[in-house]
């Protein structure tokens, strides 16, 4: 704003212009859900956003207060739709923090399977999302085709392709079924060819290069000041990953490496994710070679009553650090539970990135921050 | 088969100047040919957004639409129906003449650009000695209407849709119209019917090979389509001066785009691909072919390509696509001297 | 890796006699809301913790209670920061200043707990409505039961 004022008076003898204010949502196109900005703009030039978000608030931390423990796992799913998977996961794997359940071996494995794959399943819904909202249709459908698989997979295993609710404390709710392992070896064997045409149809295409290149960079100290985490702070060159960095399940048992960008601009937002799908189909690899048989559930009493007291748990989400807060007074149902939703942490980030470029800019950062609304209004 | 429609207007014109007296005939066989225009272009049209959808289709690895009608021939009329039954409707806060007005005006130029066309041999409906030039001053009033569709809306953004469209549609007509420049000198001649004759032994297209690049980038941006299709960008504009319309006023727009879509084909087989002339097929079915290969390659781009941003979009055509088609007039000019 | 936690909390208890005490569980600290600013600024500065990775409210009986999560990147390392407040008029330093993170976390807080930021340059509603009444995630905020 200050900057708009400055040049007004700069220009004081040309004509005068005024700054519009515009709202991008709660329904756009590419605001990808209920979210709303207010652009003020001079021109087509952003001055200033304000975010404003809450349009998909159910209150599920409220509503978790009056649930169970184990009926809390259906909810999960609904936080990110896109990585239900890994919600179930973070959920799960609270719970057991702070019951001290045992997970069998071979549940072990699934959940590193599932997690992965619904890793790779939302990274290719934001390079599709991303690729459309820079007007690639093509590329959108590409992803989503591929995606379609992964989705067959889920399907397999719990019946259900999005709101999975597969894991359970102390496990995972069914074994796999008999034809899955080699469908998910098909799967892993056709991955890194699909990475390689996303590398030609979008990656490599120039426009979408000058469009992305330079445009909002993000420095690592702006990152990690505003929380930022996942691939978005990774694409500003710093290794941070849950998974190398405080392992939670197995992790520490695989070999895979974390990919980093150095500028931190949209272009790396993207870049890093089309990377990062292949160290997943790296580490779905090993699991796969390596799965053991055996239970898939750990002894849990039907009705959980954890001990008293309070746990906070974090793994690494598709959108950055997925958080669990549980405090527990000792009764069936939680007494508090918070959710740390990355999304709704690196959505701060963007008002500040996105000052100065002009709209199309703008949607391009959107896009590259990868928000999903539900896990953002919870 | 060759001369089918010239047969049918001669014996048109007979039967007209039999039956009606004085001038009459003549208004006649004009009113006729604007309904065969029309006829054209809402054909075409219809084909089209099938066309265009299928064709998205298969490059996306899907079927596209196969529902209505066999193998989904039919989808195109059910969206018209549709479009037709919709209510009808004009923001309170529009300037609501400006609004119904631009809705019409948008088509007109559209129409009046095949005025022009030889659709075959001997088959153009004026044959102007300015014929390129009508081409070329018809189709630069289209930007009006979007504008007006902009500004009459209300809408921010229409309004900046609107702005978009003339930024862009007045930047690309300069190239666009000196790489026709390059035929012209060649043919030596404004009139359509020169310049297709003037391409019997070999096709603009081999000796203008720049000019015919530069005019299908920016015939590109002048229908606004992608790569180019920034003025009614979904992503960013919901739909640009479109964005408030809605039921038949928008499917003029529509109409319009695909019209244009037809016509700057037309100009490029014309102008570049020998007009309709071609072995043994009948002249008028081998300019159908042309439009439709240019036609699909304009499909081709959009569905590949991302859209390009609105600073790029300017420096493009003012730092590369001028400066290149003045110098392929320039180069033009120097080897119409020495040869 | 992560850090051993326990010198780093023996180290904050020192600083701040008094007003910083171990917690009961390992990896946390409780800290008099007066002294949270001085303690997060040593927490970040001297002492490694960079990143504000959570920030919630819990509504006990007796009184409100902060919960802080603080991570240092790259290695991991966590430390867990509560703050009792007041019951009837919760209120609490803004760490905005710190971390630009908090401002959304602490509006969240504010908005369906009634936590006051003292400091925060735009404390408004974010989830709820603007017209909202009441904060949604306080104990005496009854859901209404489907009947």
């Amino acid at each position: 704003m200050e900057k708009a004022m400055e040049r007004e008076v700069f220009r004081a003898d040309s004509p005068r212009t005024e700054t519009i204010t515009m709202n991008m949502g709660p329904q756009h196109p590419s605001t990808h859900g209920v979210y709303r900005a207010v652009l003020t703009m001079d021109g087509e030039e952003i001055t200033h956003i304000e975010n404003h978000v809450g349009y998909l608030h159910r209150g599920i931390e409220k509503l978790a207060e009056t649930r169970t423990f184990t009926q809390f796992m259906p909810y999960t799913d609904r936080l990110d739709y896109l990585g239900a998977m890994l919600n179930n996961l973070g959920y799960a794997q609270t719970m057991e923090k702070l019951m001290g359940v045992e997970v069998p071996e071979r549940a072990e494995y699934i959940r590193i399977i599932m997690a992965e794959l619904q890793r790779i399943a939302s990274h290719l819904i934001f390079v599709a999302s991303y690729a459309i909202d820079l007007s690639s249709t093509t590329g959108w459908m590409y992803c989503m085709r591929d995606r379609e698989r992964i989705l067959d997979l889920f399907d397999m295993v719990c019946g259900s392709r999005l709101t999975t609710n597969y894991m359970r404390i102390g496990g995972v709710a069914e074994d796999v079924p008999p034809g899955f392992l080699p469908e998910l070896q098909r799967l892993i064997n056709d991955l890194p060819a699909c990475f390689d045409e996303y590398d030609g149809l979008i990656s490599g295409n120039e426009i979408l290069q000058k469009r992305s290149i330079g445009v909002a960079p993000m420095s690592a100290e702006t990152a990690i000041a505003y929380g930022v985490t996942g691939p978005n702070l990774r694409a500003s060159g710093v290794a941070f990953d849950l998974r190398k960095a405080a392992p939670y399940g197995i992790y520490d048992r695989f070999d895979f490496e974390i990919p980093t960008c150095a500028n931190g601009d949209t272009y790396d937002r993207y870049y890093i994710r089309i990377l990062e799908m292949r160290q997943s189909v790296r580490i779905l690899q090993q699991a796969v070679d390596s799965f053991p048989e055996g239970p898939v559930m750990a002894k849990v009493p039907k009705v959980i009553r954890p001990p008293k007291g309070d746990v906070y748990h974090q793994i690494e989400g598709t959108k950055g650090i997925l958080g669990f807060y549980v405090v527990s007074d000792g009764t069936s149902k939680p007494y508090r539970l918070h959710i740390h939703s990355p999304s709704f942490v690196n959505l701060g980030v963007f008002p500040e990135i996105a000052r100065g470029g002009n709209i199309q800019d703008a949607v391009a950062t959107l896009a590259s921050i990868d928000i999903v609304l539900g896990e953002v209004d919870r | 088969m060759e001369n089918l429609f010239v047969n049918l207007e001669a014996s048109l014109n007979r039967f007209l100047t039999a039956t009606l007296p004085g001038s009459l005939p003549n208004l006649a066989m004009a009113l006729a040919s604007v309904v065969v225009i029309l006829l054209f272009v809402l054909t075409n049209v219809v084909w089209l957004v099938y066309m265009e959808r299928k064709v998205a289709a298969y490059m996306q690895d899907r079927l596209g639409p196969n529902r209505v009608g066999p193998r989904g021939l039919l989808q195109t009329v059910a969206d018209v129906l549709k479009l037709l039954g919709k209510e009808d409707i004009v923001p309170v806060a529009a300037d609501k003449w400006v609004f119904k007005i631009a809705a019409v005006t948008v088509l007109i130029p559209t129409i009046m650009l095949f005025a022009v066309i030889p659709f075959g041999n001997n088959l153009i409906s004026i044959d102007l000695n300015i014929g390129v030039f009508y081409f070329v001053a018809i189709s630069s009033t289209a930007t009006i209407s979007f504008l007006m569709a902009g500004w009459a809306s209300n809408n921010k953004y229409s309004l900046l849709g609107g702005m978009r469209v003339v930024a862009q549609m007045i930047a690309y007509e300069i190239p666009l119209v000196f790489s026709l420049l390059g035929v012209v000198m060649l043919a030596g001649s404004l009139k359509m019917s020169d310049i297709v004759a003037a391409q019997k032994d070999v096709w603009f297209i081999v000796l203008q090979p720049v000019a015919f690049l530069i005019y299908f980038i920016a015939g590109t941006a002048e229908l606004n389509r992608g790569p180019f299709d920034l003025p009614e960008a979904e992503q960013e504009l919901i739909a640009g001066p479109f964005t408030e319309y809605s039921g038949f006023r928008y499917a003029m727009f529509f109409l319009a785009e695909y019209g244009n879509m037809v016509a700057i084909s037309a100009l490029a087989v014309t102008l570049f691909l020998g007009g309709p002339s071609g072995p043994w097929l009948p002249s008028w079915m081998w300019f159908v072919i042309k439009v439709y290969v240019m036609i699909f390659l304009f499909m081709w781009l959009k569905w590949t390509l991302p859209r390009i941003r609105l600073d790029h979009m300017m420096q493009f055509n003012w730092k590369f696509l001028l400066p290149l088609s003045l110098a392929n007039i320039l180069l033009t000019g120097i080897a119409i001297k020495l040869f | 890796m992560a850090k051993e936690i326990q010198p780093i909390i023996e180290k904050l208890v020192q600083s701040f006699p008094g007003q910083v005490e171990a917690g009961e569980t390992a990896g946390q600290v409780m800290v008099a809301a007066s002294a949270l600013l001085p303690v997060m600024e040593k927490a970040k500065g001297e002492l490694g913790f960079n990143m504000l990775a959570d920030l919630t409210a819990v509504d006990y009986p007796e009184n409100f209670e902060m919960v802080y999560h603080l991570m240092a990147i790259p290695d991991a390392t966590m430390l867990k920061v509560k703050v009792k407040l007041d019951k009837g008029s919760p209120r609490v330093a803004s760490l905005v200043g710190l971390w630009p993170a908090a401002d959304v976390q602490e509006r969240e807080t504010y908005d369906l707990m009634g936590i006051f930021f003292e400091g925060h340059p735009n404390l408004k509603r974010i989830l709820c409505p603007e017209d909202f009444q009441g904060h949604p995630l306080r104990k005496d905020y009854i859901l209404k039961t489907r009947s």
